[in-house]
């Protein structure tokens, strides 16, 4: 019988699998973590969302007892990272953005010797590793050295050794990073599915679409900072509205595009990397689109795009961090 | 106090089974990585058959045949170099993110280290007594007590063992394959050059003989001439039981210390 946590818990029905407060963490001179709390419901998925270098691979090593923290404390499935290392490690799996495996061991093997680290008993072992081979479609590379599998198949045998021991608490670190579009589509399906069974994930991802197709509530980070939390829904109202795009045909027009876009809004018009896109956060955005049409028109700039969107969580990370999600932290 | 025993009795049977399991994983990849069994192999019996035909006439160690003198200096040769895969071991391991992975299971933290070791020490048994048989092909005889040759692959495996410690110490240190095999061999092809291996010591010049009898490999050599020719073997006993124990105390605790420190 598991004591009751002494881990602050959530208000409502349901407890925090991972409660991080007040987490910081410097290599030399750079801040990777910075003060950083989050808290995620058990039984949902949390998303953390950032570009490289904004501290979301730190952050999982902290939660998986990999890397000490310089300061704050964190408790994951109700253990504390620094003190109670071993009882939370039975507790957690890890799929790391490298796709752990051995290649020289089958899929069978590979997984039969995670669960016997896990001090599974090996009759135990065997038949986890079965039942995972089987859910994750590898039964027919069962019995071949890991080595000839493909990038997709391999990504699902790091995950499958994640989940040998059943664990409470998963930590995905980029889990389709390099998977091309099918591969990631099976992934997220078998990550939905890991939830209903009750689960709870933390996923990082620099993928946008991926938080927004696959989180309950997604944190996003910058710099080692919290720079927001909520729903994916909650980030979009961030933007206050819709967002006006206007495509030109000419880049030399850009300019003027932007001009005329501008006067119809609050501010925050600009032109995409592209060079011929002009954005712009609008409030009622279509009934303005008709009149921005004339005025373009009248100023002779050639459109060979217009519309109003629901904005994208790429317009929310640039409205919260002023660079968008895809450009690299310059050191 | 009873309960306290109870635990680390546990404790102790969990880290057994551990490296057991890391053992059994590493055995399984050297007999699928044939590379590096011939690797293993070829070399020491090249060396072996470069010597004996090539230098061996030349050579002038006294009145027993060359090859009862040249085989257990191979023999510690073998599993000396064969010690600097344990070290190229971990470094990948360390540089693939295997580690990782181990480190955020429950599993002893220890046996990572200790599992590579104990595959590496079963290979060296492998390894040795092919070159015996190979020695004995070109001529080589045992010429001692029963005890005495059985003690022969034992010193060998318990030796071995000391220097996969200090290559598994360089290895978790620079945590990258490449580095691990540069660094791993650089110092030792010298050493074990400068002993007795090829050559009596006393044909050196007297600094280097200073050097070449205190050499580790030197008394170890000694000890196997004399435990399989029916020879002296004192004190290259006690020598190679003190270095033995000095070089696993040291190389084991940087290692295992360094293996902690990881992040």
């Amino acid at each position: 019988m598991r004591e009751a946590p002494e881990h602050p818990v959530t208000a409502g029905a349901r407890p925090s699998a991972i409660v991080v407060r007040g987490m910081s963490k410097a290599y030399g001179k750079v801040q990777a973590l910075d003060d950083v709390s989050l808290n995620v419901a058990a039984g949902t998925i949390h998303g953390l969302l950032g570009p490289n270098g904004a501290g979301k691979t730190t952050l999982v090593r902290i939660l998986t007892t990999l890397l000490p923290p310089d300061s704050g404390r964190a408790w994951v499935a109700g253990f504390d990272v620094a003190r109670e290392a071993t009882q939370l490690r039975s507790r957690i799996g890890l799929a790391g953005q490298g796709a752990a495996v051995d290649e020289y061991l089958t899929g069978r093997e590979n997984l039969e010797l995670v669960g016997r680290l896990y001090h599974l008993n090996r009759s135990t072992a065997e038949r986890r590793a079965a039942e995972l081979l089987e859910r994750f479609d590898l039964t027919e590379a069962a019995d071949r050295r890991s080595k000839t599998y493909s990038g997709g198949m391999r990504r699902r045998l790091d995950l499958a050794a994640s989940l040998v021991a059943d664990p409470e608490v998963l930590l995905l670190d980029e889990p389709t990073t390099g998977l091309d579009p099918r591969a990631r589509r099976e992934l997220w399906a078998v990550i939905r599915q890991l939830v209903s069974d009750g689960t709870t994930v933390l996923l990082t991802t620099q993928y946008l679409e991926e938080a927004d197709e696959l989180a309950d509530r997604i944190t996003v980070v910058d710099l080692g900072r919290v720079i927001a939390e909520g729903t994916a829904q909650e980030l979009k109202q961030r933007t206050h509205g819709d967002v006006l795009s206007v495509v030109v045909g000419d880049p030399e027009q850009a300019d003027a595009a932007l001009g005329v876009v501008a006067r119809h809004g609050s501010g925050d018009a600009r032109i995409g990397d592209d060079g011929v896109t002009v954005t712009m956060p609008v409030a009622g955005g279509a009934a303005k689109l008709a009149a921005i049409i004339r005025d373009l028109d009248a100023a002779g700039v050639a459109i060979s795009d217009i519309g109003v969107r629901r904005p994208s969580l790429d317009d929310v990370f640039l409205a919260l961090t002023g660079h968008t999600a895809g450009a690299d932290r310059a050191d | 106090m009873h309960d306290t025993l109870t635990a680390l009795r546990l404790e102790a049977r969990w880290a057994l089974a551990d490296s057991l399991a890391m053992a059994r994983r590493n055995l399984i990849r050297y007999v699928r990585s044939p590379e590096l069994l011939v690797f293993s192999t070829i070399n020491p019996v090249m060396f072996v058959l470069l010597f004996t035909y090539v230098f061996g006439g030349a050579i002038d160690v006294g009145p027993v045949n060359y090859i009862d003198f040249l085989l257990p200096g191979i023999l510690v040769q073998t599993v000396v170099f064969g010690a600097v895969q344990t070290g190229v071991g971990l470094a990948e391991d360390l540089s693939s993110g295997m580690v990782d992975r181990y480190r955020s299971l429950p599993m002893t933290r220890s046996a990572v280290m200790a599992g590579r070791i104990l595959a590496d020490t079963v290979r060296n048994v492998f390894v040795v007594l092919l070159m015996i048989g190979v020695g004995y092909a070109i001529g080589f005889r045992f010429n001692a007590s029963p005890a005495a040759i059985i003690a022969v692959p034992i010193v060998l495996v318990i030796f071995g063992q000391a220097f996969s410690w200090i290559s598994a110490a360089i290895g978790v240190t620079v945590r990258e394959t490449e580095t691990a095999q540069v660094a791993g061999f650089v110092w030792i092809f010298p050493l074990t050059f400068m002993s007795s291996m090829f050559v009596p010591v006393h044909t050196m010049p007297g600094w280097l003989e200073a050097f070449a009898s205190v050499n580790p490999i030197t008394v170890t050599v000694d000890l196997l001439r004399g435990l399989s020719q029916g020879g002296e073997i004192m004190p290259s006993l006690w020598q190679t039981a003190a270095w033995t124990v000095g070089l696993v105390a040291f190389f084991s605790a940087v290692a295992i210390t360094q293996y902690r420190r990881l992040s």
